[in-house]
């Protein structure tokens, strides 16, 4: 658990910290220098500069920044829109059930990658969003958010109904529904918190599974926009180039590698703390 | 069982026609139209083509309007026509099919063989090290991103050692049974290393669960041999789970390497689906969509119904 946690905090720490790298190297990521195109590690560039001439190291970080910003926003808010669903599925219980479960399933049972292609090419503009945010350099990290919750708020919904189906039988819920508590009251302080533990393990994987996403919308050109960079996009730009310079398109890869394994095997270790007997089973 | 079937296919017919619907309105929502875009690329096109053209195709008209002419069409099993391919929808998309599914196909199952054979190699020996080599290993699968994993084979590969294809299902010419495999080896390699990761972690759980079962217990005291135990009596158990999962990721085989044939320019159904959407290919596309979405949920069906069949305690409501 330790390493995972030190790498992603490290990586964390380095996307934060870009503008004091930027202030020590004397250069920020969007700095355009032709002269120095393609130029190799020196001490003004530790990892040298990209076809436009900027500074390959701050380019990463500023990648890391939108590709973690978008991994931990759209987990979040997948994770808490699916709370909501899963928490009313399982105590209403009936048609309401039902139904909410049924969407679940029937968005679990869907083509995901080329629907969502579909929606990534959509133009907001016929959606009738207006122009002035349809073409905000911020559009296109909204829109993946919203692309990553609209797919991944089933695992959250099905967690937190499962368990409220438990707990609600369970005598000190309908001990404090005798006492007159609200059902709010009863959601929020009895049965939220017997559920903390697993969506903080699905919720931890969903980050790495986002990354993965974000980066292969933005690699096939649908994901972040110019002048936002996130790693995918940095590899889709690279990839032209494959052939005469292999570290350009190998260190965001790697990043997004790293980035990812190190959550999966945080998500896994969480899991065994929690439940040291459910995580020989469980399957992921 | 039946009745279950029945039930479950009445609601795939249902959800296939929604989402007909609702990427029809989609596609519609696209950037481009299909007519300025004929009209950019002849300049023969008159004012008076495009009216009649735009007449033809409905522009203009109420969606639901248009949905239904489309509906009526595709019931009489008229999809239209391609715009990118010159062709009908329907002789353009089976050579593409069958071009996944032998992409697919062949990494699926040598990942699943793998997969079985690290996965049972980790559960007999929990905690050691070897397992957990295998396990960081799966991780590392599902955590790579595929079209990197893609540009690092073909970097070294194609590349580097010139030992095969980047690209493509063929070398200009005839095509020889040699040389379709020649290009498939690095799209299949791709496929089974962003695979095998997963069906590995399920086949370790699914294994260890069942070895620790008291029937296999049993059987070792009875003095059953370790061979016996693991491969007669251990996997019956874990091959219920196990065939789950296979049935589940069988419905990606449609469009779930859309990464990797976009990577190879593998002409498949993912990379055609891709096209299609981009081109403003609208009744392929819209056609593509639909298989895809029509073989992931007769896959799922067929996951619940592999699960009832192979464990006699489940009862399928």
């Amino acid at each position: 658990m330790r390493l995972p946690l030190l790498i992603l905090g490290a990586i964390a720490v380095a996307a934060l910290a870009m503008p004091l790298v930027a202030l020590a190297l004397h250069s920020d990521p969007s700095a355009v220098d032709l002269v120095n195109r393609f130029a190799g590690p020196s001490l003004a560039h530790p990892l040298g500069t990209d076809e436009l001439g900027r500074d390959m190291l701050l380019r990463l970080l500023e990648g890391g920044r939108v590709s973690l910003t978008i991994g931990i926003a759209a987990a979040v808010a997948a994770a808490a829109i699916g709370t909501g669903i899963g928490l009313a599925a399982g105590y209403l219980g009936g048609w309401t059930d039902r139904i909410l479960m049924r969407f679940a399933d029937g968005v679990i049972a869907l083509p995901l990658l080329p629907l969502l292609i579909v929606l990534a090419a959509l133009d907001l503009g016929k959606l009738g969003i207006p122009g002035w945010f349809a073409q905000s350099p911020a559009i296109s990290l909204v829109r993946i958010v919203v692309l990553a919750v609209l797919v991944g708020w089933t695992t959250a919904a099905r967690l937190v109904r499962g368990a409220t189906l438990v707990t609600r039988q369970r005598d000190f819920v309908r001990a404090a529904r005798s006492l007159g508590a609200r059902t709010f009251h009863i959601l929020w302080r009895h049965i939220l918190p017997n559920v903390t533990a697993p969506l903080v393990v699905a919720t931890t994987l969903s980050v790495g599974d986002i990354i993965l996403l974000e980066s292969v919308l933005s690699f096939l050109g649908l994901g972040v926009q110019p002048p936002l960079a996130s790693w995918g996009s940095m590899l889709s730009n690279a990839e032209e180039l494959i052939t005469s310079s292999p570290l350009l398109a190998i260190y965001p890869g790697a990043m997004i590698f790293l980035t990812v394994i190190a959550c999966n095997l945080l998500g896994d270790a969480l899991l065994t703390r929690f439940d040291p007997r459910d995580a020989l089973t469980a399957g992921r | 069982m039946i009745r279950f079937t029945a039930i479950r296919l009445v609601e795939i017919a249902a959800m296939l026609v929604l989402m007909s619907f609702v990427i029809y309105a989609l596609i519609g929502l696209m950037p481009g139209d299909p007519i300025d875009l004929m009209m950019a690329s002849d300049p023969h096109l008159t004012t008076a083509d495009v009216a009649r053209l735009k007449a033809l195709y409905g522009v203009g008209q109420p969606l639901l309007t248009r949905y239904f002419a489309w509906a009526h069409a595709a019931l009489a099993g008229d999809l239209g026509y391609s715009r990118l391919f010159a062709a009908p929808v329907v002789a353009t998309l089976l050579p593409r099919l069958g071009n996944s599914l032998v992409l697919l196909g062949s990494s699926f199952v040598l990942a699943f063989l793998l997969a079985l054979g690290l996965g049972i190699a980790a559960a007999r020996h929990p905690r050691s090290r070897l397992d957990a080599a295998i396990n960081l290993g799966a991780f590392a699968g599902v955590s790579v991103p595929t079209f990197w994993l893609a540009l690092i084979l073909i970097l070294v590969f194609a590349q580097g050692l010139r030992w095969l294809p980047a690209g493509g299902i063929t070398d200009a010419g005839d095509g020889n049974i040699a040389d379709r495999l020649r290009h498939l080896v690095l799209p299949v390699a791709t496929l089974t290393i962003a695979s095998i990761g997963g069906y590995t972690r399920y086949v370790r759980a699914a294994m260890r669960d069942a070895l620790g079962q008291d029937h296999i217990r049993t059987a070792r005291a009875k003095g059953a041999s370790e061979a016996r135990v693991v491969w007669h009596h251990a996997l019956r158990g874990a091959l219920v789970p196990i065939a789950t999962i296979l049935a589940l990721s069988f419905g990606t085989l449609v469009s779930g390497a859309l990464v990797t044939e976009e990577m190879f320019a593998y002409p498949g159904m993912g990379k055609l689906i891709f096209d299609a959407v981009m081109g403003n290919d609208y009744n392929l596309a819209l056609a593509a969509l639909l298989l895809a979405t029509a073989v992931t949920m007769a896959a799922n069906l067929a996951a619940d119904l592999a699960y009832a069949w192979l464990d006699p305690r489940v009862v399928l409501r």
